[in-house]
């Protein structure tokens, strides 16, 4: 039996119930940590447990018990707080389960509590349900180490001054609570995508972790429709990743894009949550990206793709939830699906509103759309604006590339007859 | 486990209601509490008379200096307060939910220090 594997794969579960089992995130750690060790000395002499997962937590249980006992408090002190009978033995004196089915939903909701940060939702989440080391999650958020256990130490002690309990929301609770939880693994999510060739593997491994969270919360809650959206979204959006960079690390823009370099499985598995995700009205944002992404992910050529639709969903997403990124997406769906003439006026009143100031890809698309039309010197001013206020290599590069062209083009262009 | 909500809310909001919406308002109020006695939760509570009633104290190398007004200038200014004891954060954050000036305000929900 590979230990470390067994580690990595399940001691987010262990880690669920020893909480609950215990009272405290620390001292469940640490009770699973020693008992790990124990594993590692007896079973490769005595032969591995017929139940390992379940051998870890009895002893891990037990360790904790007797330090509890040890340090006198197991009366006194309130651990953490857990709902009806589920500390480590209830008022009949019956010993309480040592796995309950909502054991990691308990975990899932707690990490995501809206009296923490979200950094450390973050953090608490990747570390408790991830297994992810404080070194490996320091590394992936390029932080220092030991802010990054700072940040831990702080979360699960604000969980314990601040009486932040051990349980499933209500019904009543569940949708805002859920959004929460949705929203960290999302930030996790990016913070992987966005990461590039030179990144550690951490980095770039946060994306598949998101995933897997993202599966664990639609198993345990299937009737959450925004938690399939969710995974819809990011198993779509993540199908492109090979074909988003080139071999310098420049970015590749979608039309450009091989798509038969895009995961044909986590394609397959996208489309098929969309309707769970779709059902009942009206739809929930994260579905509605993902319809998006589908229709990215169905078209076999960018000349193929139906803009229409998109456009139209960007419509939904206005409505559903409103911002004037989303109202940038759509301008430019507009100018794909009708002609850069018909998406410039969307633009540009954004740029009267005023609300996307300083953002690059504002400027951007509006010099792509200049430059469809003819209009090059127009573009090349918007394309230095975009230059001005754009971040990462990769976009420099091809911003300058097409800056470049269109003041090629604008030098090149007949003056207009007085 | 114990908190303390502390209400805070824009005063000059406040003082420009009309009576009728603020009797409605006080009506709230006193439903909330005695719904919270009802339940066991009620350990105290207080409307504060305006921050123009506030003074404040400071001793500084031995000597007291009182000023007018309250400790800081502040956007939204402390009007009130509950004392609850409920069953965790949840419970108390669904009190602080349930306060009248949670809709124009906020309610900050601090733990009691346990010694």
């Amino acid at each position: 039996m590979d230990l470390d594997r067994l580690f990595r794969e399940e001691s987010g579960r262990i880690l669920a119930s020893l909480i609950r089992l215990v009272g405290d995130f620390d001292r469940a750690e640490e009770a699973m940590q020693e008992a790990f060790a124990v594993a590692a000395e007896r079973w490769p002499a005595e032969g591995e447990p017929a139940r390992p997962r379940s051998w870890i937590i009895g002893t891990a249980r037990h360790k904790a018990l007797d330090r509890l006992r040890r340090e006198r408090i197991f009366a006194s002190k309130a651990p953490l707080l857990v709902e009806t009978g589920a500390r480590v033995s209830d008022a009949s004196g019956a010993e309480a389960p040592d796995e309950l089915p909502d054991d990691r939903l308990r975990l899932v909701f707690t990490c995501s509590h809206p009296a923490l940060p979200l950094e450390a939702r973050v953090a608490l989440t990747l570390h408790t349900l991830g297994g992810l080391t404080t070194e490996e999650i320091a590394r992936a958020f390029v932080v220092p180490q030991p802010t990054m256990a700072q940040r831990l130490v702080r979360a699960k002690r604000k969980i314990r001054d601040a009486g932040i309990p051990y349980r499933v929301p209500s019904r009543a609770e569940l949708p805002e609570r859920l959004e929460g939880v949705l929203a960290t693994l999302y930030l996790v999510f990016n913070e992987g995508y966005a990461a590039t060739a030179g990144d550690s593997l951490v980095r770039r491994d946060l994306s598949v972790e998101a995933i897997r969270l993202a599966r664990l919360v639609v198993e345990l809650l299937p009737g959450a429709r925004e938690a399939r959206g969710l995974l819809a979204l990011m198993l779509l959006t993540d199908s492109r990743r090979d074909a988003r960079t080139d071999a310098r690390g420049d970015l590749v823009l979608l039309e450009e894009q091989d798509r038969r370099r895009w995961d044909s499985a986590a394609i397959a598995e996208g489309l098929a949550l969309l309707p769970g995700a779709l059902s009942g009205a009206p739809p929930g944002p994260y579905a509605v990206e993902a319809a998006i992404a589908a229709l990215h992910a169905r078209a076999a050529s960018a000349a193929e793709t139906d803009w229409r639709q998109i456009a139209a969903l960007y419509g939904t997403l206005q409505r559903v939830r409103p911002s004037p990124v989303v109202a940038l997406n759509r301008a430019v769906a507009v100018a794909m699906a009708a002609g850069p003439e018909a998406g410039l006026p969307l633009v540009e009143e954004l740029e009267r509103e005023g609300a996307l100031a300083g953002y690059h890809l504002l400027s951007a698309a509006k010099a792509d759309l200049l430059r469809r039309l003819g209009r090059h010197a127009e573009a090349a001013a918007s394309y230095r604006e975009a230059l001005v206020l754009a971040g990462n290599g990769p976009e420099r590069r091809f911003l300058s590339r097409r800056l470049e062209e269109a003041e090629r083009a604008a030098s090149s262009a007949p003056i207009a007859a007085p | 486990m114990e908190y303390l909500l502390l209400i805070y809310s824009n005063e000059k909001a406040w003082s420009a209601m009309a009576r009728p919406e603020l009797d409605a308002i006080y009506g709230e109020y006193h439903a909330l509490t005695e719904s919270l006695k009802a339940s066991g939760t009620y350990k105290g509570g207080n409307p504060l008379q305006a921050t123009s009633t506030a003074t404040t104290v400071r001793v500084r190398g031995g000597k007291t200096l009182a000023t007018d007004g309250p400790f800081a200038e502040t956007k939204e200014q402390l009007g009130g307060y509950y004392l609850v004891d409920a069953r965790d954060l949840d419970e108390a954050l669904a009190i602080a939910a349930r306060i009248p000036s949670a809709r124009m305000g906020s309610i900050e929900v601090r733990p009691i220090q346990r010694m």
